[in-house]
């Protein structure tokens, strides 16, 4: 008899629930928008430009210490951060100021160590103009709006195998962001314009489980953001990349749940569909909760012993795969069943 | 029987393959000799972006031609013609009389062909006329500008010795510099982006400095600095010398530059020899001002002022000014480099301590052993022997990564660490819907063969469409990515690859010969 997490009778009524759940999402979502919209993102070095500069002292410092030796170098208006163990005595200053000019390492290490009264090695040090700052940002928009224009299109055609529609869709949609774009539309308003065309589009053809889809990837990356956002971490261009990698691997689970739901409809013609959705989110049960808690060991992991530099990264991944793995029980299949109602009721 | 045969030739060349690849990572003299490169974040060093001021290339050349106008006006002896330069861009002469409107006219006919006339009056008794560059010309100029640069500081990081420096043009005037492994980058940094441009002018001895500053500089002469740094106590002083603005000679007529030391006081200076160009100009200009003093000017600071004894003739100086043996070296370079034909600003540095590099390197590894040890203890505590073939699988993922990440050429960066910890987390995924797949359809009764066939046949199409938007998401990144991200988007794209490889094929192989061959009644799973 082999070792099973989840009985394989298990019959839990995720459908039912699902009222609780929207009003779940819909709280999570509205605090995230809040926090992005209202307060705004907490762009890091990358994206608004300044320095980082990491330093690991041999002895214990005080941070105002620090202070004194960065003001010495005419480094004003800083963040001082101690990281990791203290016994590492280790600090991470973040600061506007740009400077760049011949013989700056040497003056800091020598202010630094003189105020601070031990020896100092500066381990890291990031200038970014604002220059190269807005042309990252760009790079980074950019880089979420077509990672979601082409799954937007993959989805179209993948769940529903109609593929002349998701041809006319992609159609449609690229239309639509050129035309945005030509009008010098900015892209971030040209990211949420491009998901309204998408989910219009797929409500008006019907494509169910594309929907579904497409909603749980939003609610997913949006919530993501948002938890980051709440926790006030820094945007930087790792955690973009995870924020990119979650809406690959958020759709990973939805797939498999509507593959099953696909084939149980197929098998079952007669039963209700409310029904046949709680049953293959039951039967898949075992297999999402191993995917992703195997998934969850390693970002864990990550998160915990990767280190400074690569921590937010993991922060992202690890909330963003809870999100998913909630929202492709939670949220994408029950969606197909409201869309499904809504559809019988007009 | 022939199809396995197939697929099993095929599943042990690759592997060979990938363990062929990773070998030489270890023991880089066994062939392919193709080892991972780590990342600037992995193995410290600088990574540099470097805008080239065009605009100032432009404006010196316009200057250039500024000079040679004034000086072909006298040479040809023009009276009533007054230069002037209103902005950078642009030079406006304004000539007086009739006779020479008609002379400058005739001068500008044969010389200085590379200036456009964008405005000029008619001809009345006052002739203005306003000289640019064509458009053409200066885009001609912003681009040589940035390919000399680039030639200039690639010599400059060769002479200063970096293995396996990255020096690449991005974009129109933004030069990409990456300096692996690399200790001394204030050093380096300075090396790269000093404009090295050195100048012989006279000192303008017709005026006090002192008066200078406090009033007007005379018309052609400017106020240039010499800074001392007191080796004891760090502190600078400044001292202002009048000097000519005219450049009599530059340092692009050097051959050689290197560092001497001085035997009377053990000083290191650099001594600097000229081409016969600049030998003979060197000697007419010694001999046509000796008393007077000549100044050594480098990137607008002077370094020594000495008085001309006599003539010199051999074309050979030397630039003297308290150097430590490193500065010495580095000017020694820098010269013999050759000057940035227009200064430089750094736009974005990223600078990461060998120490640090180490230091992420381990704990990546840590965090990929402890939790690679989990997944590997739950897949075998979960599903047993077919657990066991699956931490294989996952080794072989790994091995897969190395391989793949060796053969292309691709870098390793932390990011890139965490993209393969991350596919270690996703690639026992897809045997999980394999295994799954197959504990059910044995739960509804099929046959040892039918569950396998039906487990696997079933669960590869849902693993490939749930890799595919994986995959989508990394191919976006390697392309909107910088160099870490790009790692990251690298390993996670093989990692993904590697397992589907894996769980589909290699899985199969091994059911499938173990199913065929011995005879099995119920299998671990």
């Amino acid at each position: 008899m082999s070792i099973e997490i989840i009985k394989s009778n298990i019959n839990l009524d995720f459908v039912g629930k699902r009222k609780w759940a929207y009003t779940v999402s819909g709280i999570l979502l509205l605090l995230s928008l809040l926090s992005l919209f209202v307060r705004g993102p907490k762009y890091g070095v990358d994206f608004a430009g300044g320095s980082i500069i990491q330093v690991k002292f041999a002895g214990d410092v005080a941070i105002d210490k620090i202070r004194n030796g960065l003001q010495a170098t005419n480094i004003e208006s800083v963040s001082v951060q101690s990281i990791g163990d203290a016994r590492d005595h280790e600090f991470l200053i973040r600061t506007d100021t740009m400077e760049t000019s011949q013989g700056f390492s040497s003056k800091l290490s020598q202010n630094l160590a003189a105020a601070a009264g031990t020896a100092v090695e500066i381990r890291r040090l990031e200038v970014v103009g604002p220059q190269v700052g807005m042309d990252l940002r760009e790079k980074a928009l950019l880089a979420i709006l077509f990672s979601l224009l082409l799954t937007a299109i993959y989805i179209s055609g993948r769940f529903e195998f109609k593929w002349y529609q998701s041809t006319l869709i992609a159609a449609i949609l690229g239309g639509a962001v050129y035309a945005l774009y030509t009008f010098n539309v900015p892209i971030p308003y040209i990211i949420p314009l491009a998901l309204v065309v998408t989910i219009v589009l797929f409500w008006v053809f019907g494509l169910k489980y594309a929907l579904g889809a497409i909603v749980a990837l939003i609610h997913d990356v949006t919530i993501s953001a948002g938890v980051l956002s709440i926790l006030d971490k820094e945007f930087t261009i790792t955690v973009i990349a995870a924020l990119l990698t979650i809406i690959g691997y958020s759709l990973n689970d939805t797939i498999i749940v509507y593959d099953r739901i696909r084939e149980n409809v197929r098998k079952l013609s007669k039963t209700p569909l409310g029904v046949i959705i709680n049953r293959s989110v039951n039967e898949t049960l075992s297999r999402t909760i191993m995917t992703q808690g195997l998934t969850l060991v390693m970002v864990i992991s990550l998160f915990l012993l990767g280190g400074e530099i690569i921590h937010d990264f993991a922060l992202a991944l690890l909330v963003g795969f809870v999100v998913g793995t909630y929202s492709s029980i939670y949220v994408a299949s029950p969606i197909v069943l409201t869309w499904e109602e809504r559809a019988k009721k007009r | 029987m022939k199809r396995f045969s197939v697929r099993l030739v095929i599943v042990l060349a690759v592997i060979a393959a990938a363990i062929l690849y990773c070998i030489p990572t270890f023991r880089p003299e066994i062939w392919p000799h193709q080892k991972i490169n780590l990342g600037l974040d992995l193995q410290g060093g600088m990574h540099l972006v470097l805008a080239v001021d065009t605009a100032k290339a432009v404006e010196s050349a316009i200057e250039r031609s500024y000079q040679d106008l004034r000086e072909l006006v006298r040479k040809n002896q023009i009276q009533g013609v007054s230069p002037e330069r209103p902005s950078p861009a642009r030079i406006l002469v304004r000539v007086q009389g009739r006779e020479n409107i008609e002379k400058f006219k005739g001068m500008l006919e044969k010389e200085l062909r590379e200036l456009k006339i964008s405005a000029q009056t008619p001809d009345l008794d006052t002739y203005v006329a306003t000289m640019e560059l064509p458009g053409g010309e200066a885009d001609q100029i912003k681009k040589l500008a940035v390919d000399q640069a680039l030639e200039t500081i690639r010599n400059r990081v060769d002479q200063f010795g970096v293995s396996e420096p990255d020096i690449r043009r991005q974009g129109d005037d933004r030069i990409l510099i990456q300096l692996p492994g690399i200790q001394d980058t204030q050093r380096a940094k300075d090396l790269i982006g000093r404009t090295a441009l050195l100048e012989f002018k006279l000192v303008d001895e017709s005026r006090d400095v002192n008066a200078a500053l406090q009033g007007s500089v005379p018309p052609g002469s400017e106020v240039l600095y010499k800074v001392d740094e007191d080796p004891a106590t760090k502190r600078t002083s400044r001292t202002p010398f009048l000097l000519k603005k005219t450049t009599l000679l530059t340092g692009a007529s050097l051959t050689d530059a290197r560092v001497q030391i001085d035997s009377q006081y053990g000083e290191p200076y650099v001594s600097i020899e000229f081409d016969r160009k600049g030998a003979r100009a060197f000697e007419r200009i010694t001999g046509e001002n000796v008393g007077k003093r000549l100044a050594i000017v480098l990137d607008n600071k002077v370094y020594s002022a000495p008085t001309i004894q006599e003539k010199i003739a051999g074309g050979k100086a030397r630039i003297t000014g308290r150097f430590t043996m490193e500065e010495a070296r580095d000017l020694a370079i820098a010269l013999r480099a050759g000057a940035l034909p227009a200064p430089v600003t750094v736009l974005e540095e990223r600078t990461v301590g060998p120490s640090l590099g180490s230091d992420s390197i381990r704990q990546g590894l840590i965090a990929m052993m402890v939790g690679g040890g989990l997944v590997m203890f739950f897949m075998i505590v979960y599903y047993k022997l077919s657990g066991i073939l699956a931490v294989f699988e996952l080794i072989l993922d790994l091995v897969i990564i190395g391989a793949g990440l060796a053969a292309f050429g691709a870098t390793l960066t932390l990011p890139g660490m965490a993209g393969t910890i991350l596919s270690i987390g996703m690639a026992v995924d897809n045997n999980i819907l394999i295994y799954e797949r197959i504990r059910e359809e044995l739960r509804l009764g099929k046959t040892l063969r039918g569950a396998v066939d039906a487990g696997f046949d079933r669960a590869t199409l849902t693993i490939l469409d749930a890799n595919v938007t994986t995959l989508i998401a990394a191919a976006v990144l390697y392309q909107f990515g910088t160099g870490p991200v790009r790692g990251f988007a690298v390993t996670l794209s093989l990692g993904v690859v590697a397992s589907i490889f894996t769980a589909v094929v290699v899985s199969r192989l091994v059911f499938d010969y173990i199913l065929n061959t011995q005879k099995v009644k119920t299998i671990s799973i």
